[in-house]
Protein backbone atom coordinates (compact mmCIF):
# COMPACT_ATOMS: atom_id res chain seq x y z
CA UNK A 1 0.00 0.00 0.00
CA UNK A 2 1.45 3.34 -0.97
CA UNK A 3 2.02 6.16 1.47
CA UNK A 4 -0.77 8.19 -0.09
CA UNK A 5 -3.28 5.32 0.26
CA UNK A 6 -2.31 4.82 3.90
CA UNK A 7 -2.81 8.52 4.60
CA UNK A 8 -6.25 8.39 2.98
CA UNK A 9 -7.24 5.42 5.17
CA UNK A 10 -5.91 7.26 8.24
CA UNK A 11 -7.78 10.45 7.35
CA UNK A 12 -11.07 8.58 6.85
CA UNK A 13 -10.59 6.74 10.17
CA UNK A 14 -9.74 9.91 12.07
CA UNK A 15 -12.68 11.79 10.57
CA UNK A 16 -15.09 8.99 11.50
CA UNK A 17 -13.75 8.74 15.07
CA UNK A 18 -13.89 12.52 15.51
CA UNK A 19 -17.45 12.57 14.17
CA UNK A 20 -18.65 9.89 16.58
CA UNK A 21 -16.83 11.58 19.48
CA UNK A 22 -18.38 14.98 18.77
CA UNK A 23 -21.79 13.39 18.24
CA UNK A 24 -21.51 11.72 21.64
CA UNK A 25 -20.17 14.79 23.46
CA UNK A 26 -22.95 17.06 22.17
CA UNK A 27 -25.62 15.16 24.11
CA UNK A 28 -23.65 14.72 27.34
CA UNK A 29 -25.66 16.25 30.19
CA UNK A 30 -24.08 19.23 31.95
CA UNK A 31 -21.97 18.68 35.05
CA UNK A 32 -24.30 17.96 37.98
CA UNK A 33 -27.34 17.38 35.71
CA UNK A 34 -27.42 13.59 35.79
CA UNK A 35 -30.61 12.24 34.27
CA UNK A 36 -30.36 8.47 34.89
CA UNK A 37 -32.82 6.73 37.17
CA UNK A 38 -30.60 4.27 39.07
CA UNK A 39 -28.14 6.90 40.26
CA UNK A 40 -30.96 8.83 41.94
CA UNK A 41 -32.41 5.71 43.55
CA UNK A 42 -29.00 4.68 44.90
CA UNK A 43 -28.15 8.17 46.16
CA UNK A 44 -31.50 8.33 47.97
CA UNK A 45 -31.68 4.82 49.40
CA UNK A 46 -28.21 3.71 50.45
CA UNK A 47 -28.11 5.57 53.78
CA UNK A 48 -31.61 4.65 55.09
CA UNK A 49 -31.37 1.16 53.63
CA UNK A 50 -27.84 0.06 54.57
CA UNK A 51 -26.68 2.67 57.12
CA UNK A 52 -23.53 3.23 55.07
CA UNK A 53 -22.61 6.61 53.60
CA UNK A 54 -20.40 5.54 50.70
CA UNK A 55 -22.96 4.81 47.98
CA UNK A 56 -20.24 3.59 45.61
CA UNK A 57 -19.06 0.83 47.91
CA UNK A 58 -22.62 -0.09 48.92
CA UNK A 59 -23.40 -0.53 45.22
CA UNK A 60 -20.31 -2.55 44.32
CA UNK A 61 -20.28 -4.84 47.35
CA UNK A 62 -23.98 -5.17 48.07
CA UNK A 63 -26.44 -4.25 45.32
CA UNK A 64 -24.25 -5.67 42.53
CA UNK A 65 -22.06 -7.92 44.64
CA UNK A 66 -21.96 -10.78 42.13
CA UNK A 67 -20.29 -8.54 39.52
CA UNK A 68 -17.66 -7.60 42.07
CA UNK A 69 -17.14 -11.24 43.04
CA UNK A 70 -16.50 -12.15 39.40
CA UNK A 71 -14.18 -9.18 38.97
CA UNK A 72 -12.26 -10.33 42.00
CA UNK A 73 -11.90 -13.81 40.51
CA UNK A 74 -10.62 -12.28 37.25
CA UNK A 75 -7.85 -10.61 39.27
CA UNK A 76 -7.24 -13.82 41.22
CA UNK A 77 -6.93 -16.01 38.12
CA UNK A 78 -4.75 -13.53 36.21
CA UNK A 79 -2.31 -13.27 39.13
CA UNK A 80 -2.17 -17.07 39.40
CA UNK A 81 -1.42 -17.16 35.67
CA UNK A 82 1.40 -14.60 35.96
CA UNK A 83 2.88 -16.54 38.88
CA UNK A 84 2.82 -19.82 36.98
CA UNK A 85 4.44 -18.31 33.88
CA UNK A 86 7.21 -16.61 35.83
CA UNK A 87 8.00 -19.75 37.85
CA UNK A 88 8.46 -21.90 34.77
CA UNK A 89 10.92 -19.39 33.39
CA UNK A 90 12.76 -19.19 36.68
CA UNK A 91 13.56 -22.90 36.64
CA UNK A 92 14.82 -22.72 33.09
CA UNK A 93 17.08 -19.80 33.79
CA UNK A 94 18.36 -20.63 37.22
CA UNK A 95 21.54 -22.36 36.15
CA UNK A 96 22.62 -19.70 33.69
CA UNK A 97 21.66 -16.98 36.13
CA UNK A 98 23.79 -18.44 38.91
CA UNK A 99 26.78 -18.55 36.62
CA UNK A 100 26.43 -14.91 35.69
CA UNK A 101 25.49 -13.67 39.15
CA UNK A 102 28.97 -13.81 40.57
CA UNK A 103 30.14 -11.23 38.07
CA UNK A 104 27.74 -8.55 39.13
CA UNK A 105 26.52 -6.73 42.22
CA UNK A 106 23.33 -4.80 42.78
CA UNK A 107 23.81 -1.03 42.88
CA UNK A 108 23.75 0.14 46.50
CA UNK A 109 20.55 1.79 47.68
CA UNK A 110 21.35 5.28 48.96
CA UNK A 111 20.84 6.00 52.67
CA UNK A 112 18.49 8.89 51.86
CA UNK A 113 16.20 6.62 49.85
CA UNK A 114 16.24 3.97 52.56
CA UNK A 115 15.35 6.41 55.34
CA UNK A 116 12.56 8.06 53.35
CA UNK A 117 11.12 4.66 52.43
CA UNK A 118 11.41 3.45 56.02
CA UNK A 119 9.71 6.58 57.34
CA UNK A 120 6.82 6.18 54.91
CA UNK A 121 6.10 2.51 55.65
CA UNK A 122 4.16 3.12 58.89
CA UNK A 123 2.00 6.07 57.76
CA UNK A 124 1.17 4.42 54.42
CA UNK A 125 0.19 1.14 56.13
CA UNK A 126 -1.99 3.06 58.60
CA UNK A 127 -3.66 4.97 55.77
CA UNK A 128 -4.31 1.67 53.99
CA UNK A 129 -5.97 0.18 57.06
CA UNK A 130 -8.10 3.30 57.41
CA UNK A 131 -9.18 3.13 53.76
CA UNK A 132 -10.15 -0.55 54.07
CA UNK A 133 -11.96 -0.36 57.41
CA UNK A 134 -13.81 2.89 56.60
CA UNK A 135 -14.61 1.81 53.04
CA UNK A 136 -18.36 1.78 53.60
CA UNK A 137 -18.35 5.25 55.19
CA UNK A 138 -15.78 7.37 53.34
CA UNK A 139 -14.30 7.13 49.82
CA UNK A 140 -12.15 4.06 49.40
CA UNK A 141 -12.78 0.41 50.05
CA UNK A 142 -11.06 -2.93 49.86
CA UNK A 143 -9.54 -2.53 46.41
CA UNK A 144 -7.93 0.86 46.93
CA UNK A 145 -6.86 0.10 50.50
CA UNK A 146 -5.41 -3.24 49.42
CA UNK A 147 -3.18 -1.63 46.82
CA UNK A 148 -2.06 1.05 49.29
CA UNK A 149 -1.20 -1.68 51.81
CA UNK A 150 0.79 -3.55 49.16
CA UNK A 151 2.57 -0.26 48.38
CA UNK A 152 3.67 0.09 51.99
CA UNK A 153 5.24 -3.38 51.78
CA UNK A 154 6.91 -2.52 48.47
CA UNK A 155 8.47 0.38 50.40
CA UNK A 156 9.87 -2.23 52.81
CA UNK A 157 11.54 -3.91 49.83
CA UNK A 158 13.00 -0.56 48.76
CA UNK A 159 14.27 0.24 52.26
CA UNK A 160 15.63 -3.22 52.94
CA UNK A 161 17.37 -3.72 49.60
CA UNK A 162 14.92 -6.47 48.72
CA UNK A 163 16.05 -8.54 51.69
CA UNK A 164 12.58 -9.97 52.15
CA UNK A 165 12.09 -10.77 48.51
CA UNK A 166 15.49 -12.41 48.41
CA UNK A 167 14.89 -14.73 51.30
CA UNK A 168 12.48 -17.29 49.95
CA UNK A 169 11.84 -18.95 46.64
CA UNK A 170 8.14 -19.50 47.09
CA UNK A 171 5.87 -17.02 48.78
CA UNK A 172 3.53 -19.25 50.77
CA UNK A 173 2.38 -16.44 53.07
CA UNK A 174 1.46 -14.15 50.17
CA UNK A 175 -0.26 -17.02 48.40
CA UNK A 176 -2.23 -17.73 51.56
CA UNK A 177 -3.27 -14.06 51.88
CA UNK A 178 -4.23 -13.95 48.21
CA UNK A 179 -6.30 -17.14 48.36
CA UNK A 180 -7.86 -16.42 51.75
CA UNK A 181 -9.08 -13.02 50.60
CA UNK A 182 -10.67 -14.43 47.45
CA UNK A 183 -12.24 -17.34 49.33
CA UNK A 184 -13.52 -15.09 52.12
CA UNK A 185 -15.57 -13.01 49.69
CA UNK A 186 -17.11 -16.16 48.22
CA UNK A 187 -17.85 -17.38 51.76
CA UNK A 188 -19.67 -14.11 52.47
CA UNK A 189 -21.73 -14.93 49.39
CA UNK A 190 -22.60 -18.34 50.85
CA UNK A 191 -23.42 -16.60 54.13
CA UNK A 192 -26.11 -14.74 52.19
CA UNK A 193 -27.32 -18.03 50.71
CA UNK A 194 -27.64 -19.58 54.18
CA UNK A 195 -28.98 -16.50 55.95
CA UNK A 196 -31.46 -15.20 53.38
CA UNK A 197 -31.66 -17.83 50.64
CA UNK A 198 -30.03 -15.54 48.07
CA UNK A 199 -26.32 -15.67 47.18
CA UNK A 200 -24.41 -12.57 48.34
CA UNK A 201 -27.48 -10.86 49.75
CA UNK A 202 -26.62 -8.74 52.76
CA UNK A 203 -27.37 -11.17 55.58
CA UNK A 204 -26.12 -9.16 58.57
CA UNK A 205 -28.31 -6.50 60.15
CA UNK A 206 -27.09 -3.19 58.76
CA UNK A 207 -27.89 -1.14 61.82
CA UNK A 208 -25.15 -0.57 64.36
CA UNK A 209 -22.79 2.03 65.69
CA UNK A 210 -19.41 3.36 64.64
CA UNK A 211 -17.68 1.20 62.07
CA UNK A 212 -20.08 -1.72 62.47
CA UNK A 213 -22.76 -0.60 60.04
CA UNK A 214 -23.66 -1.72 56.55
CA UNK A 215 -24.08 -5.39 57.45
CA UNK A 216 -21.61 -7.54 55.54
CA UNK A 217 -20.07 -4.66 53.56
CA UNK A 218 -17.12 -4.09 55.96
CA UNK A 219 -16.40 -7.84 55.86
CA UNK A 220 -16.43 -7.77 52.06
CA UNK A 221 -14.04 -4.80 52.13
CA UNK A 222 -11.64 -6.68 54.41
CA UNK A 223 -11.67 -9.78 52.23
CA UNK A 224 -11.12 -7.84 49.01
CA UNK A 225 -8.39 -5.82 50.75
CA UNK A 226 -6.55 -9.03 51.64
CA UNK A 227 -6.99 -10.45 48.16
CA UNK A 228 -5.72 -7.32 46.38
CA UNK A 229 -2.75 -6.91 48.75
CA UNK A 230 -1.76 -10.52 48.15
CA UNK A 231 -2.29 -10.21 44.39
CA UNK A 232 -0.13 -7.12 43.88
CA UNK A 233 2.62 -8.33 46.23
CA UNK A 234 2.73 -11.74 44.55
CA UNK A 235 3.25 -10.18 41.13
CA UNK A 236 5.86 -7.73 42.45
CA UNK A 237 7.80 -10.38 44.38
CA UNK A 238 7.70 -12.82 41.46
CA UNK A 239 9.10 -10.12 39.18
CA UNK A 240 11.69 -9.19 41.82
CA UNK A 241 12.66 -12.85 42.01
CA UNK A 242 13.25 -12.80 38.30
CA UNK A 243 15.32 -9.66 38.45
CA UNK A 244 17.10 -9.75 41.77
CA UNK A 245 17.06 -13.18 43.34
CA UNK A 246 20.46 -14.54 42.82
CA UNK A 247 22.99 -16.20 45.09
CA UNK A 248 25.03 -13.80 47.14
CA UNK A 249 28.78 -14.06 47.33
CA UNK B 1 -13.38 28.11 40.24
CA UNK B 2 -14.05 24.43 39.52
CA UNK B 3 -14.44 25.21 35.83
CA UNK B 4 -11.11 27.00 35.67
CA UNK B 5 -9.41 24.16 37.53
CA UNK B 6 -11.05 21.63 35.24
CA UNK B 7 -9.86 23.49 32.15
CA UNK B 8 -6.30 23.53 33.51
CA UNK B 9 -6.45 19.82 34.35
CA UNK B 10 -7.99 18.78 31.03
CA UNK B 11 -5.36 20.79 29.16
CA UNK B 12 -2.75 19.10 31.32
CA UNK B 13 -4.21 15.70 30.41
CA UNK B 14 -4.02 16.53 26.71
CA UNK B 15 -0.40 17.61 26.99
CA UNK B 16 0.38 14.71 29.32
CA UNK B 17 -1.02 12.09 26.97
CA UNK B 18 1.04 13.55 24.15
CA UNK B 19 4.17 13.56 26.36
CA UNK B 20 3.63 9.88 27.23
CA UNK B 21 3.53 9.00 23.55
CA UNK B 22 6.56 11.08 22.48
CA UNK B 23 8.79 9.84 25.33
CA UNK B 24 10.56 6.94 23.66
CA UNK B 25 12.89 5.74 26.41
CA UNK B 26 10.91 3.13 28.44
CA UNK B 27 12.14 4.06 31.95
CA UNK B 28 11.44 7.77 31.39
CA UNK B 29 8.12 6.86 29.80
CA UNK B 30 7.19 4.96 32.97
CA UNK B 31 7.84 8.05 35.08
CA UNK B 32 5.87 10.26 32.68
CA UNK B 33 2.94 7.84 32.72
CA UNK B 34 2.90 7.84 36.53
CA UNK B 35 2.75 11.65 36.58
CA UNK B 36 -0.03 11.43 34.00
CA UNK B 37 -1.87 9.10 36.39
CA UNK B 38 -1.49 11.71 39.14
CA UNK B 39 -3.03 14.45 36.97
CA UNK B 40 -5.85 12.09 35.92
CA UNK B 41 -6.61 11.27 39.54
CA UNK B 42 -6.66 15.01 40.42
CA UNK B 43 -9.17 15.47 37.59
CA UNK B 44 -11.42 12.73 39.00
CA UNK B 45 -11.17 14.39 42.40
CA UNK B 46 -12.20 17.78 41.01
CA UNK B 47 -15.30 16.29 39.34
CA UNK B 48 -16.29 14.82 42.73
CA UNK B 49 -15.41 11.18 42.15
CA UNK B 50 -13.08 10.52 45.12
CA UNK B 51 -13.42 6.73 44.88
CA UNK B 52 -12.29 6.69 41.27
CA UNK B 53 -9.58 9.25 42.09
CA UNK B 54 -8.19 6.95 44.79
CA UNK B 55 -8.24 3.93 42.47
CA UNK B 56 -6.49 5.87 39.71
CA UNK B 57 -3.93 7.24 42.17
CA UNK B 58 -2.90 3.85 43.51
CA UNK B 59 -3.09 1.94 40.23
CA UNK B 60 -1.88 4.62 37.81
CA UNK B 61 0.94 6.14 39.80
CA UNK B 62 2.04 3.21 42.00
CA UNK B 63 1.11 -0.29 40.85
CA UNK B 64 1.49 0.19 37.10
CA UNK B 65 4.90 1.96 37.21
CA UNK B 66 6.32 -0.61 39.65
CA UNK B 67 5.33 -3.50 37.41
CA UNK B 68 6.53 -1.68 34.27
CA UNK B 69 9.93 -0.93 35.85
CA UNK B 70 10.38 -4.54 36.96
CA UNK B 71 9.34 -5.83 33.54
CA UNK B 72 11.76 -3.43 31.80
CA UNK B 73 14.56 -4.55 34.13
CA UNK B 74 13.84 -8.17 33.26
CA UNK B 75 13.78 -7.52 29.52
CA UNK B 76 17.11 -5.69 29.71
CA UNK B 77 18.68 -8.51 31.67
CA UNK B 78 17.52 -11.05 29.10
CA UNK B 79 18.80 -8.86 26.29
CA UNK B 80 22.20 -8.61 28.02
CA UNK B 81 22.31 -12.38 28.48
CA UNK B 82 21.45 -12.86 24.82
CA UNK B 83 24.28 -10.53 23.78
CA UNK B 84 26.69 -12.46 25.97
CA UNK B 85 25.75 -15.73 24.28
CA UNK B 86 26.15 -14.14 20.88
CA UNK B 87 29.68 -13.06 21.81
CA UNK B 88 30.59 -16.49 23.18
CA UNK B 89 29.64 -18.25 19.95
Amino acid sequence: MSRRARLVVLAVGLALSAGVLVWGLVSVPGFGHYSGRYGRILARDTVPDRHATNAVVVTTFDYRGVDTLIEEFILFVSVVGVTLLLRTQRDEERARRAARAAEREDPETSDALRWVALGLVGPVALLAMYIVTHGHLTPGGGFQGGIVLATSLVLVFVAGRFAIARRGRGHPLLEAVHGTGAAAFAMIGFGGLIGTGVFLRNFISSGGTGLLTGGMIPLANLSVGLEVTGALLLVVTELLDQRLLRPRR
Amino acid sequence: MTDALLIVLLTGLGIGGWLVVVTREPVRQTLVVSIYGLVLSLTFFVVQAPDVALSELVVGSVALPVMLLLAIAKIREQAAAFDEEERDE
